[in-house]
């Protein structure tokens, strides 16, 4: 995980943190953010209310899809069964550390954020779920719900509880089938976009970024919300830089921000290319560097914002080394279910380090090409084709380096040591 | 609105006996690694009696065929635990 220090330059949720990065508190919270105005228990007025605002604000969810969060409150209101809140902080996205530093700096907006679902769609509870290992996490959001208890803060129970740490364990189905006592890998959901289900009940589930703006949009409402971004991708969003940057850290960029001038504040010189929205992400040519972040702009040049990552390849680094590692890592952290995944994965990581080290041959490459295609949408999840996704982006971002790989053999970046986080797993648990 | 018949395959219980691709090889290929990869598009009505055949073949229950019937509204039709008859079947 990259070392933390915030700088906001637009700061709405990191509004009051300061470069120190000092956890609030409940009164730090309520001194920087106001006291949480909560409607009474199934005062429809005031639920519709706040429907509305979601829905106006435009806000999509911080987790990686991209959903609409008024959409999603809207189908889990129709539900017959009072559905259960779930707080998603298990952010198995090595590169990204946003859920953490919400966790550990600001864990009073994420709960208001849960506890204004939680009354909206008049929930039993809510859920925190935290990666386990994450103690720091943890213990911030227990001693938060302790200080809400003191002060008499309402809100329906909440409880914390530590899925194991995995890439794929925070994806919706698997989180919900390990708080229902199951293992925490993805489930076959042929029938999407279904509701997953806890215990027989429905569950709302949000990012806790996604939780943290909707604490702040019932406060100061959906057209505050939409004063900065784009009018089709309104409001700031949580990045986390690292890589070939000065100064690695959490940023709250308007989006629709430009992605160079993101990687700037964070102290970043020329770049060889930026890896967008994690390991399932995108590759960013640095021609392209001057794209504005938001999804719609990304689309254009073939990329996705996915969950809020950006690492900058140093000039004069391998794109297509740094892709095989990521590639071998993405492998390991299957769930080990379909086969295209456990063995399609493995494949294509192997075809591509052969390429990054000046191995491949033009029939190896087409093979590389055939297989990515075997793979994509063929696993119960979308891990599979997250990997794709990536290889097929650094294959475009980095044609020239293709090229020159399979000419001259490998370039005198590949064998630079890796930007990039790729945790080892002691112990590899499912339930 | 004519309905449409699909072959829908889960993942996670298929475990690559492969019966399925020997009994629809039009629909049903099989990847390097002996995985079915599975045609999305609409099964041709005289493939039916293979398809099912291979939905009832299947080891693991994998296999599934499923009625599409309008935009979005899916629902399954036929497992190999229950074997629907169709008008005109014998």
């Amino acid at each position: 995980m990259t070392t933390l220090e915030a700088r906001p330059a637009t700061a709405r949720i990191l509004a009051g943190i300061g470069g120190a990065g000092q956890r609030l508190d409940l009164a730090a919270h309520t001194a920087v953010h106001g006291p949480l105005a909560l409607g009474a228990r199934r005062d429809r007025h005031w639920a519709d209310g706040f429907v509305d605002a979601i829905a106006e604000s435009g806000i999509t969810g911080r987790g990686g899809a991209g959903f609409p969060t008024g959409r999603k409150i809207e189908t889990l209101r129709s539900e017959r069964r009072r559905p259960m809140v779930v707080v998603n902080a298990m952010e198995g996205e090595p590169a990204s550390c946003k859920d953490h530093f919400l966790a550990t700096r600001v864990p009073h907006l994420v709960l208001d954020g849960a506890a204004l679902m939680a009354a909206c769609v008049n929930a039993p509870g809510v859920t925190v779920c935290v990666p386990r290992g994450s103690t720091a996490a943890a213990r911030s959001f227990v001693t938060a719900l302790a200080e809400r208890e003191r002060a008499g803060v309402g809100g329906v129970p909440v409880t914390v509880v530590q899925p194991p740490a995995r890439y794929v364990a925070g994806e919706e189905s698997a989180l919900s089938n390990w708080l229902d006592g199951g293992d925490s890998r993805p489930q076959f959901r042929p029938d999407r976009p279904a509701v997953p289900r806890v215990k027989g009940r429905p569950a709302l589930v949000d990012n806790a970024e996604t939780l943290a703006h909707v604490a702040l949009i019932a406060r100061y409402g959906p057209v505050w919300f939409r004063e900065v971004g784009t009018p089709e991708a309104p409001g700031t969003t949580l990045v986390t830089v690292s890589g070939a940057v000065d100064e690695p850290g959490i940023l709250e960029v308007p989006l629709g921000s430009m992605v160079s001038s993101v990687l700037s504040t964070a102290g970043a010189g020329s770049t060889g290319g930026v890896l967008l929205g994690g390991y399932g992400g995108t590759w960013l040519a640095p021609s392209d560097v001057g794209t504005p972040y938001d999804p719609v702009s990304l689309r254009e040049v073939g990329c996705t914002t996915g969950v809020g990552v950006m690492v900058a390849l140093p000039a004069g680094g391998c794109g297509l080394a740094e892709t095989a590692r990521i590639a071998h890592w993405m492998a390991s952290e299957s769930a080990g279910q379909c086969g295209p995944c456990v063995f399609g994965l493995p494949a294509v990581a192997q075809d591509l380090t052969a390429l990054a080290q000046g191995r491949a041959s033009h029939r190896d490459a087409d093979r590389l090409w055939a297989r990515l295609g075997t793979i994509d949408g063929r696993g119960a999840c979308r891990h599979p084709d997250g990997v794709v996704r990536l290889i097929r982006s650094a294959v475009t971002a980095f044609a020239a380096d293709v090229n020159r790989h399979l000419a001259h053999g490998p370039c005198p970046g590949a064998a630079w040591p890796s930007v990039l986080a790729l945790p080892h797993r002691e112990v590899v648990e499912w339930r | 609105m004519a309905v449409e018949r699909r072959l829908r395959l889960d993942p996670v219980a298929c475990d690559a006996f492969g019966h399925c691709a020997e009994l629809v090889p039009e629909l049903i290929g099989i990847d390097e690694w002996g995985y079915p990869v599975v045609d999305g598009s609409p099964i041709p009505s005289h493939l039916m009696d293979h398809v099912d055949a291979a939905v009832r073949a299947c080891p693991r229950n994998a296999l599934s065929v499923q009625r599409v019937d309008g935009p979005g509204r899916r629902r399954p039709i036929a497992s190999s635990r229950v074997v629907v008859r169709r008008p005109g079947a014998p």
